[in-house]
């Protein structure tokens, strides 16, 4: 069987036996990369030389007896906004086309320890701004269950690539969904940690409140894996958490709250897929409870206040002044500053700007920004309300399957896409998605399950038995 | 009409802890351009900030000494504007929750005691530094300074004077080195000042219409450029017009003022809390702990030195160097000599020593005992001014206490009355026409007799008493 179809806990386990070497692992991926890229075009930059010498260093310490870190040579990909040393690092933007970072991002030490092998950084919207990949300055990347159709974003170079087979695991970002809408729109597993379970160091900022690196994979044992690897401790960001305090115990019936009403706005097929996985878990033998959330029609409008002033605060930095695209022909200070923003970035990133700035101005600050801070205080008291008798949360991860590419028919539509991820995000509450169920076109619809803080290994436990009860009957995760 | 100034001034301090605020890069003004700096500081993209809690601590002892209230929680906001030398595009400082508040300071100006209200002390970080080449006509940034740790020290405008706001820089300066939280000085840049002046008509509590000026980087470049805007204010207001609310640059080589911006174009920071550093709690713990360091203020130093008796000069410029303050209040501790003549000592040949060794008063090998003995020695008469100086001198090479050493040196003066009236009686028989000129009226006559009889005394007789003893026997 071509390597490219084991999971990451078969490569590991693998290669750690001597049942295949990680250099020929990487091989395998390199080279279906370089079979699907064409089409799928998840990548911005693949770094083979470098991952193959990896590849190569793990092979020579194992068999100098070494004791290896338990994902040693399991290939890996990460988004392009999370910095990687001495690689360039563009957040799928014109203005940092040239940058490359002199540091790496806590997870990207992590994954050099843990000797897995960065395979290259993958497509993104620009400044992870958006939710169909489409606003990248590079490229767009395409949906590997259907070409014409968006893979979601703005981790849809992640999502892609291990939905194609390219990588057995991906590291994206989710500040509003990125994680969750591109891996129900791919059909495979991602995880938005609690706030603060993987460090942001290196973490190229959009709305730092948001913000969480999360990972994704192609089933939920290796999902699990990846995450236990990057929920680590670490100084350099002060709002890291110790993974201690993160209970590791699980099993037992859990109480799942499912809101109908939520349900109603969906299209048929993600309806139907919802249904029937709440159906499961009631055989699995979990009680479903149905719950209202009536402040989650205030969460968008939270969220695109206090996301849209703190990402007008993270984009100051570009500036052309220390690195970045600095405008060729200027005159003076103000305009070098007009005119490299101006070039650098994309019009979405633009209009966020602008719309942050104005939200913060002291003429409107009280009016939104300030009384965003207070809903969100409300919402949080909501939902620790539904968590006394509620273990975990239960919504479709997006409202439709994923649309076409093509930005007119996308904002057609009409939809709004980020509408159940983005509540997690307001309160920093682990959310993971899992794939369930499929459209008429064959497309995968996601589930979206919602714990409380530092639930997360409870989250990915319920994840797993689901995916064991139903083994081979899920559509959603049919192989390329 | 007559008007009154009204000055409010806002101090940027840079303190002198180890590492930057938001990073562990070196605190170190001097170094080569752009070698201490990191992602963090450098305002990389990814970099995260981590609060370096000892600049909180300065922060807290600063507001202690100030008598302000002090806040249990930190809580950090972004202040954000363009500028090259901000890499990040914001300050992370404190916008509506100050680390210290309401405070007050006392200081002395013109001899008598002022008081200034503290609006607020806060933390934030310091940009960097812009270097203009002349030659290249580019402008470079440096940004060893980028991450500094600073506190904003913001008064209630109750400055009345520019001479008044100098003392006060100059007090605010001195409580900064007794705390060791910063060495203030401003030609390095750790201590800034932007002055807030406005006019309003005498015996009035309705305030005018106020200016801020930047740029002032010397102690007396405020009062210059405070009594230029008292001029310039007091110029629009006679002639019927109004002052407009500007921010000003000062150029001190030109002795002018520049309009910056006015308040049309007046900076929209948008203010908002920064999302990396959640909020820390715990300061009141904080300033519990350190309470016991803020020893007495130099305002109080300075009170209590007056109250030994010093003149205000004494006392001030005591207490202007800690180390010698330090050394007086040792010696006083003895309780063998007064404070005056040991102000005396400190101030003169204890302080001449220190320049000359270039050191400190404690490094000076002289302990406050010895002092104290020896200042004693003249007091009492036993030693001659001169010889007490060669005592000290001596102390330095020779062992023994400085009677000791006195007596090794046949310093002792005598100071016995009757042995310098008969000393002084041979004298005036061995010179009768020196006591005959005298009579005759030739005051100085007596210099010579008085010098004849020190030179019989070999040096030793007391020249007090000898010189009163000749003039006795002279009015015979």
């Amino acid at each position: 069987m071509n390597l490219i179809n084991y999971s990451a806990a078969a490569l590991a386990s693998g290669i750690k036996k001597g049942s295949f070497s990680a250099e020929e692992a990487v091989k395998a991926f390199l080279a279906h990369i370089e079979k699907t890229e064409k089409d799928i075009e998840s990548f911005i930059t693949i770094t083979a030389e470098k991952a193959l010498k990896s590849a190569r260093d793990i092979d020579q310490r194992r068999r100098r007896g070494e004791s290896l870190p338990p994902l040693s040579g399991v290939p890996i990909a990460v988004k392009d906004n999370i910095c990687t040393k001495d690689l360039l690092t563009t957040c799928g933007s014109k203005m940092l086309e040239d940058y490359v970072p002199p540091y790496n991002a806590a997870v990207a030490d992590i994954i050099d320890k843990e000797g897995m092998i960065l395979v290259g950084k993958l497509n993104m919207d620009e400044f992870a701004i958006g939710s169909f990949t489409e606003s990248s300055a590079y490229k767009i990347t395409k949906n590997p269950r259907n070409l014409s159709h968006t893979p979601g974003g703005s981790s849809g170079g992640p999502a892609a690539a291990v939905a194609a087979g390219q990588v057995p695991l991906s590291l994206g970002t989710d500040t509003g969904g990125s994680v969750r809408v591109p891996a129900s729109f791919c059909g495979i597993y991602g995880l938005k940690p609690t706030y603060g379970a993987v460090s942001r160091y290196g973490l190229v900022p959009l709305a730092s409140s948001f913000d969480q690196i999360g990972p994704m994979a192609a089933n939920a044992a290796d999902l699990r894996l990846l995450f236990e690897a990057v929920n680590q401790y670490d100084k350099r960001d002060m709002t890291s958490l110790k993974p201690k305090e993160f209970g590791k115990k699980s099993g037992g019936a859990k109480v799942i709250g499912v809101c109908i009403k939520e349900l109603e706005e969906c299209s048929e097929d993600v309806r139907r897929s919802a249904a029937d996985a709440i159906k499961i878990f009631e055989d699995m033998g979990h009680k479903i409870k149905i719950i209202d959330i009536p402040l989650n029609r205030y969460a968008l409008s939270i969220y695109h206040i206090i996301a849209s002033a703190e990402i007008s605060s993270s984009l100051a930095c570009f500036d052309g002044v220390r690195y970045g695209r600095r405008a060729s022909q200027y005159d003076g200070l103000y305009d070098m500053y007009m005119k490299s923003r101006e070039e650098g970035f994309g019009a979405n990133v633009k209009s966020r700007i602008i719309f942050g700035t104005y939200l913060l101005s002291s003429r409107h600050y009280e009016t939104y920004y300030k009384k965003a801070l207070a809903a969100r205080e409300c919402l949080k008291n909501e939902y620790q309300k539904i968590f006394e008798n509620t273990d975990i949360l239960l919504t479709p991860a997006t409202p439709v399957t994923a649309p076409p590419i093509g930005k007119e028919t996308a904002a057609e539509k009409g939809y709004e896409i980020d509408r159940f991820t983005v509540p997690a995000n307001i309160l920093g509450l682990p959310a993971l998605s899992m794939p369930w169920g499929q459209d008429k076109d064959g497309l995968p619809a996601g589930i979206q399950l919602i714990g409380q803080r530092r639930s997360d290994y409870q989250l990915l436990d319920i994840a797993e038995d689901f995916e064991r009860h139903t083994a081979g009957s899920n559509t959603a995760v049919a192989s390329l | 009409m007559n008007y009154e100034a009204v000055i409010g001034l806002e101090v940027h301090v840079e303190l002198s802890t180890k590492s930057k605020i938001y990073c562990t890069c070196e605190n170190r003004f001097g170094a080569e351009v752009n070698t201490l700096c990191c992602p963090c500081c450098a305002g990389l993209p990814g970099a995260l900030p981590s609060l370096n809690l000892t600049a909180a601590e300065y922060a807290v002892k600063m507001g202690l000494a100030c008598r302000c209230s002090i806040s249990d929680t930190i809580k950090l906001d972004r202040k954000s504007y363009f500028y090259p030398d901000l890499p990040k595009g914001y300050q992370i400082s404190q916008f509506d929750m100050p680390l210290c508040s309401d405070g007050t300071v006392e200081f002395y100006s013109d001899g008598k005691l002022s008081k200034v209200r503290i609006c607020r002390i806060h933390i934030e970080d310091d940009a960097g530094k812009l270097l203009h080449d002349d030659v290249s006509g580019k402008t470079l940034v440096d940004l060893n300074r980028s991450g500094v740790p600073l506190i904003e020290i913001v008064t209630q405008p109750d400055l009345k004077s520019s001479g008044e706001a100098k003392d006060f820089l100059e007090m605010v300066k001195l409580m900064l080195r007794y705390l060791d939280i910063s060495d203030a000085k401003m030609q390095e840049g750790s201590i800034r000042c932007d002055v807030n002046v406005s006019l309003k008509e005498q015996g009035s509590k309705i305030l005018g219409t106020r200016c801020e000026m930047k740029n002032v980087n010397s102690f007396s470049a405020v009062t210059r450029a405070i009594d230029y805007e008292i001029e310039r204010q007091k110029k629009i207001l006679l002639s019927g017009k109004k002052v407009i609310q500007q921010t000003l640059r000062w150029d001190d080589a030109a002795g002018e003022s520049f309009v910056l911006r006015s308040k049309e174009n007046a900076a929209d920071y948008r203010y908002f809390p920064d999302s990396n550093i959640p909020l820390i709690t715990g300061m009141h713990a904080v300033r519990e702990k350190m309470r016991p360091f803020i020893m007495e203020l130099p305002v109080e130093k300075i009170k209590r030195y007056i109250g030994m008796g010093l003149t205000h000069y004494e006392a001030a410029t005591l207490t202007n160097s800690p180390d010698k303050a330090e050394y007086f209040d040792a010696c006083i501790k003895t309780k063998k000599v007064s404070a005056k003549p040991v102000a005396n000592w400190v101030l003169g040949e204890i302080s001449k020593l220190c320049n000359v060794k270039e050191c400190t008063a404690d490094m000076l090998g002289i302990a406050p005992v010895v002092l104290t003995e020896l200042a004693a020695l003249a007091e009492s008469g036993t030693l001659s001014s001169t010889g007490a100086k060669n005592v000290l001198e001596l102390l330095f090479k020779e062992e023994g206490t400085p009677l000791d050493i006195a007596k090794r040196h046949n310093l002792v003066q005598n100071s016995d009355e009757d042995a310098i009236a008969s000393l002084a009686r041979r004298v005036l028989e061995e010179n009768p026409k020196s006591v005959e000129d005298y009579k005759a009226g030739k005051t100085n006559a007596v210099g010579y007799l008085v010098g004849q009889a020190m030179k019989a005394s070999k040096g030793r007789a007391n020249p007090q008493i000898l010189q009163k003893i000749v003039r006795e026997l002279l009015e015979k």
